[in-house]
């Protein structure tokens, strides 16, 4: 693995890029002019969303994803170690380019879930939110109600971002505990020095 | 105010550029060392799997960051804006060293026919492969220079290809790991000459830096030891030493001025600050890498080079090259997994040339170790990746897999490009590089052929399941991006002699892998390292009484 096979870019570009940013500075504004003892009042009062970007709806369905993607089974997974808020996190930053695409990919898996599998996805029994995962990884999903990102892309993007979760680094908010290293027998934090030396 | 004069500009800080302010500075020339990026340490990322300089999905650890986008052909006539670290950006690291802070170190000398591509085997349809004006015996001593003075650990002894050489490694040889060892038992049942990869990181204590711990996370990370020898550690140093050398970091090259009679009169820059800086010199060299180098030089228009400097021919951006990795994987029953980084320790040079059928090929070498998210798309055609069968294959196989991989020379293609944007520009306001085109045909046969290899050698080893990695016809580039300001003796068909010098422009300079005609069938660092030795050796033999001859 060396020089990475050029892929096809994410498309959107600067401008978008700089209207997200435009957009948050505005937010951070807002809320610096708004120091008072009313906005304080208001945030005492009414229940703060618990993530950065997604609404609880989202995140809510976003973790019942991240569940069957990396399952818990006799030790935990993606779900049960901060994949969600992991994602959450970057979407405010690395991965920024990609918040329209889970807004959007988001609400077409909501509806086909219901449209074609005939009830909310975390209704679903076991077998029915694997079968709902596949259709979707294989486009099999019913094509009017997928746009922009497509069935296939959006699966292929939250697969990638669930396991950049649960294998990164916990200091990006997945991988509590260090759960995979765990599971995978890797001492981490790495010791320098320690069982490192070659044998003479 | 802009800055007093001074003998020589070298654009960027890398494998090429470090070397040659270095030889420069040394020679008595004094020298601006100008580099878009900063010192960078092992301190502000550490290990992390997500942000490095391989596996860039939260962002690139040693730059450069979204201040420097690029545009991509994503399909015929459509193009894309990307980011540093998107894929089809092509990056190399922005930092003091560039690539050699973060790189794999494998310090690869290429082979007597890798510098006769042409004349061994001609030149298949539809590429511009071509002999260099120079030969291996000419770079020879400069290739000993950068294994001395930058410092390699290896041993050729068992490998019987290995190009002629008059001094050995000035350290030893590294150990094989367990990958290592069960690899060259099967490499010798199988007829092959397997020996210990050789590496640019200290096997023992040398030159005041300590020896190599065996880190996990090597490739594609700064190291925590300062074990790991680039430019950072070594040329750069020596060059700022000497009191001859001012390096200037976070500062952003934009143009090479050149007069109306065809002279380099220096380098218009933006320091740090974002001011607009202009560096009067004798001469300029640039090393800024394949992409970056010729998008200066496209950049730098004047009277007599309207379509850039040394692009009277329209060879400037051509020939972009990398290489066309193939291999295979494989699953052991048995552990493989010891930890003892970088991983990467054996190789086999066997199918570099005579193969059947193709021409060159590519070294051999058992992968860095595979961390666990990018463990997670290692996988035989058609295994499920995610689920409950996932996660049972990541705890399964996770310490019990081998990698082979070979990087496989590449036929140059004229249309495999770099062209100047005519649009977008970089947040100082520079056009910025756009890419183009696709590989050869050819690649794609030769990597069926070396990943066909490398399939045998993890069979003999006991895989019990295996499967091969084949390149794409998608644009090269990346990390061993090479080609675009080739070398050569007719200036219709090459930017710079055999010296680096560009034609036309008498004190203008390439010192990069801009340079290589072609780029062998090994990773390029060392190459590129032997010429900066070789262009400033040069430069330094035509500088007399203060001013080139």
């Amino acid at each position: 693995m060396g020089a990475p096979d050029p892929a096809p870019a994410g498309g959107g570009g600067l401008s978008r890029r700089a209207a997200l940013k435009l957009g948050m500075v505005g937010v951070i504004g807002a809320a610096v002019g708004a120091g008072s003892t009313v906005a304080f009042a208001r945030m005492v009062r009414r229940p703060q969303p618990r993530y950065r970007f997604l609404s609880d709806a989202e995140a809510s369905l976003l973790t019942g994803i991240c569940e069957q993607l990396i399952p818990r089974d006799d030790v935990a997974g993606a779900a049960d170690t901060g994949a969600v808020d992991f994602i959450d996190r970057q979407l405010g930053g690395a991965y920024g380019r990609h918040r329209q695409a889970y807004r959007a990919g988001l609400e077409s898996f909501r509806r086909t879930c219901i449209q074609a599998h005939g009830a909310p996805f975390q209704d679903l029994p076991g077998d029915g939110r694997i079968g709902a995962l596949r259709s979707i990884e294989r486009g099999e999903a019913p094509a009017a109600l997928w746009g922009e990102p497509s069935q296939r892309d959006f699966f292929s993007m939250v697969l990638a971002h669930t396991m950049q979760g649960f294998y990164g680094s916990p200091r990006h908010g997945g991988n509590r505990g260090y759960a995979s290293y765990r599971m995978l027998g890797l001492n981490y934090p790495q010791v320098l020095g320690q069982n490192r030396y070659p044998k003479a | 105010m802009d800055p007093r004069h001074v003998n020589a500009v070298v654009v960027g800080a890398g494998a090429g550029g470090g070397i040659v302010a270095k030889e420069l500075s040394e020679g008595g020339l004094s020298v601006v060392l100008l580099e878009r990026g900063d010192w960078v340490s092992f301190e502000t990322h550490g290990q992390d799997e997500l942000l490095n300089q391989r596996t860039t999905v939260l962002g690139n650890a040693y730059g450069p960051d979204d201040r420097s986008p690029r545009v991509c052909e994503t399909a015929p006539g459509k193009w894309a804006v990307v980011m540093p670290n998107e894929g089809g950006y092509a990056n190399n690291a922005a930092c003091v060293g560039s690539g050699t802070v973060s790189y794999g170190a494998m310090a690869w000398r290429y082979m007597e026919k890798d510098f006769r591509m042409r004349s061994t085997y001609g030149a298949p349809e539809g590429s511009t492969l071509e002999d260099w004006p120079i030969s291996y015996a000419d770079l020879e001593p400069f290739y000993e220079k950068a294994e001395w003075e930058i410092g390699v650990s290896g041993d050729m002894s068992a490998n019987p290809f290995s190009p002629p050489r008059r001094r050995p490694y000035p350290m030893p040889a590294f150990a094989y790991n367990r990958e290592g060892v069960m690899l060259e038992a099967a490499a010798k049942r199988l007829g092959l000459h397997p020996f210990p990869i050789p590496m640019l990181r200290n096997s023992v204590p040398r030159a005041g830096r300590n020896a190599c711990i065996h880190n996990r996370y090597c490739c594609g990370f700064a190291c925590p030891n300062n074990a790991k020898n680039g430019t950072q550690n070594t040329a750069i140093p020596a060059a700022l030493a000497t009191g001859n050398c001012e390096l200037r970091t976070n500062s952003i090259a934009s143009e090479i001025v050149v007069d109306d009679s065809g002279r380099a009169r220096g380098v218009r820059y933006f320091d740090a600050d974002g001011g607009a800086r202009y560096q009067t010199s004798d001469l300029v060299v640039a090393s800024g890498g394949a992409i970056e180098t010729a998008r200066l030089l496209l950049n730098s228009k004047s009277r007599l080079f309207p379509n850039g400097a040394g692009n009277r021919f329209d060879w400037v951006g051509r020939n972009l090259q990398g290489h066309a990795y193939s291999g295979a994987d494989g699953l052991f029953e048995e552990e493989t997994f010891d930890d003892v980084g970088p991983g990467a320790t054996i190789a086999i040079s066997d199918f570099n040339h005579g193969n059947p059928g193709i021409r060159g090929g590519a070294a051999l070498c058992n992968e860095f170790i595979r961390p666990p998210y990018g463990f997670s798309g290692m996988r035989p055609p058609g295994a499920p990746s995610w689920g409950k069968a996932h996660k049972d294959y990541q705890r399964r196989y996770f310490k019990r897999s081998v990698s082979i991989r070979g990087p496989v020379q590449e036929m140059p293609v004229f249309d495999a490009r770099m062209q100047i944007d005519p649009s977008v520009r970089d947040s100082w306001g520079i056009p910025v590089a756009r890419l183009s085109g696709s590989r050869h045909p050819h690649d794609i046969e030769i990597g069926r052929q070396m990943a066909a290899r490398a399939e045998a050698w993890l069979k003999e080893a006991g895989a019990v399941t295996t499967w091969t990695n084949l390149p794409g016809l998608g644009l090269s580039g990346g990390q061993h991006q090479a080609g675009t300001c080739r070398m050569g003796n007719d200036p219709k068909i090459s930017v710079t002699d055999k010296h680096g010098r560009v034609h036309d422009i008498d004190n203008l300079f390439v010192s990069d892998s801009s340079l290589h005609v072609t780029n062998g069938g090994f990773n390029p660092a060392l190459t590129i390292m032997a010429l900066g030795f070789w262009v400033g050796y040069h430069i330094n033999e035509a500088w007399k009484g203060g001013k080139l001859g």
